[in-house]
């Protein structure tokens, strides 16, 4: 390695501790000025809370309010949830790839499913499904489904005419096609949908959690505004943040363990 | 000589919404075993759809194929097409993969023309890994695999640039000739077609009839590269160009 080299490679780790650094001001300056706001009340600490008061709240409600079984409620209904989404997604858009006519008759019941809210179905679903883990599932993957479907789909849409061609000049059946050509072709696409399920199945899990409220990360939201106590409800927001940062960033790291 | 395939009057119409295209007028030719016969036309003549056809990939709507009995077709396309998931070995027998004859035989055969054409080496490479002139002759022996008697080129060499083009076209050329291969080429580059071909069939453009066919006479056939240097050569192009340039 020669003398730019090194200085090229001290230049870029400079750059990289300078983010990081920069990274953790900003986190550690909001902190100081959340607590000094609201300790001499210049934002209102009862609406405000204040992390000092948020850390007191979650050593709280690990001791008295189980929050390890919230956490893993929530935890659970996601992993099932993400789970079956993709799965779901990648046999739906299977079946819309290969049968085109029957993709157009339905498209325009899929257009009114995928424009619809799907939190107005939520009383509808707590009432065929009951009020547990089931119908929040069910939510979560209302909301997962129809983007997953959308990126596997256009993922298998997007494959090189020529290599179509070629299985063509093969005279191949279309079930070679498929599993030697759609599938494998996509599998970059199908993986990189990850990331956007992962998302989309927490914000299904934790509205199905506001509707259903028995147990869960978003019953403690719920039930902190109920009671008025609102450091309960930003430690469930601040555990929220955490799960759901970690959790996109386990898939991500999946991702590239899969694509390499 | 033995007639492989005859193609007599054959017309091909397409249909769009609001207009009907009449893609091919009136083509007859013959192609005879061991024959090298390049199709030149102005773009969009319906060059590939004719081939299409001959390959059943596409219907005709009057005339007729007569095709000697058991004929097979080998189609070699416009792009390198490889799968990049898989390695060259895979990529070369796919079509035999598909057509679940990965026989011994048919195994020992693919190695033969690797070693033969020198890319055995790179058996176990990826696609991604290759140059360009390198896929386009794997693809060459990915359909040769299938041991077709009758090779369908479509425009093989267009992607390349001209240095690789002269090259590869002319370790196609020697390919085709070692393997006693019956070739049938598009392509609308007219020295390509000159120095490859045993006969070269003119074509008007869409509706297409056939203008001309040229036997192409040489003193000595040495591939495309020495080909263009025969004294035939200027005046066979002239004469093609003004086939094309006269309307």
């Amino acid at each position: 390695m020669n003398k730019e080299h090194k200085l090229y490679l001290k230049k870029l780790k400079k750059e990289k501790r300078s983010i990081i650094f920069f990274q953790i001001l900003i986190l550690v300056v909001f902190l100081l000025l959340w607590e000094l706001l609201t300790k001499y009340k210049i934002l209102n600490p009862f609406i405000f809370s204040s992390p000092s008061k948020i850390i007191i709240t979650i050593k709280n409600l690990y001791l008295n309010y189980h929050l390890i079984s919230h956490i893993l409620t929530t935890l659970y209904e996601t992993l099932i949830a993400f789970t079956l989404g993709i799965t779901l997604s990648f046999i739906i858009a299977i079946i819309l790839y290969e049968f085109k006519t029957l993709n157009k008759i339905i498209d325009p019941y899929l257009t009114m499913l995928n424009s619809l809210p799907k939190v107005a179905l939520g009383p509808l679903i707590i009432i065929i499904a009951g009020a547990n883990s089931k119908s929040i599932i069910v939510m979560a993957l209302l909301i997962n489904l129809i983007v997953g479907i959308m990126n596997i789909y256009n993922g298998f849409n997007n494959i090189d005419p020529n290599l179509i061609k070629l299985f063509q000049t093969f005279k191949a059946s279309r079930i070679d096609t498929l599993f030697k050509l759609v599938i494998p072709a996509s599998y970059k696409t199908i993986i990189s949908s990850l990331k956007m399920n992962i998302s989309m199945t927490l914000i299904g899990v934790i509205m199905g959690e506001f509707l259903v409220s028995s147990k869960g990360i978003g019953y403690l939201i719920i039930y902190g505004t109920q009671i008025f106590n609102l450091n309960m409800v930003m430690a469930g927001i601040i555990i929220l943040i955490i799960i759901s940062f970690i959790l996109y960033k386990l898939v991500v790291y999946i991702e590239n363990k899969l694509i390499k | 000589m033995t007639k492989l395939l005859s193609i007599k009057n054959l017309k091909k119409t397409y249909y769009s919404k609001t207009d009907e295209i009449e893609a091919i007028k009136d083509i007859s030719f013959d192609l005879q075993k061991d024959e090298f016969i390049c199709i030149v036309g102005p773009s969009g003549c319906g060059k590939s759809t004719l081939l299409n056809i001959l390959t059943d990939m596409d219907t005709k709507t009057s005339g007729d194929i007569i095709k000697s009995p058991n004929l097979k077709f080998g189609y070699m396309l416009q792009s390198e097409a490889m799968l990049d998931w898989k390695n060259v070995f895979d990529n070369v027998t796919l079509g035999l993969a598909i057509k679940k004859i990965k026989t011994k035989e048919n195994m020992l055969y693919v190695n033969d023309l690797l070693n033969k054409y020198g890319l055995s080496e790179f058996k176990n490479s990826y696609p991604k890994e290759l140059s360009g002139g390198m896929k386009q002759r794997l693809a060459l022996i990915r359909t040769l695999a299938l041991k077709p008697d009758i090779l369908i080129l479509d425009e093989p060499f267009s992607k390349l640039d001209y240095q690789t083009r002269l090259l590869v076209s002319n370790d196609v050329y020697n390919i085709i000739k070692n393997e006693h291969k019956t070739a049938l080429m598009v392509t609308h580059d007219l020295s390509e077609a000159i120095s490859l071909a045993d006969k070269v069939i003119v074509l008007s453009k869409r509706p297409s009839y056939i203008k001309n066919i040229y036997e192409i006479k040489r003193k000595e056939n040495k591939g495309p590269i020495e080909n263009r240097k025969d004294k035939n050569f200027s005046y066979y192009y002239d004469l093609i160009w003004k086939d094309l340039t006269n309307e």
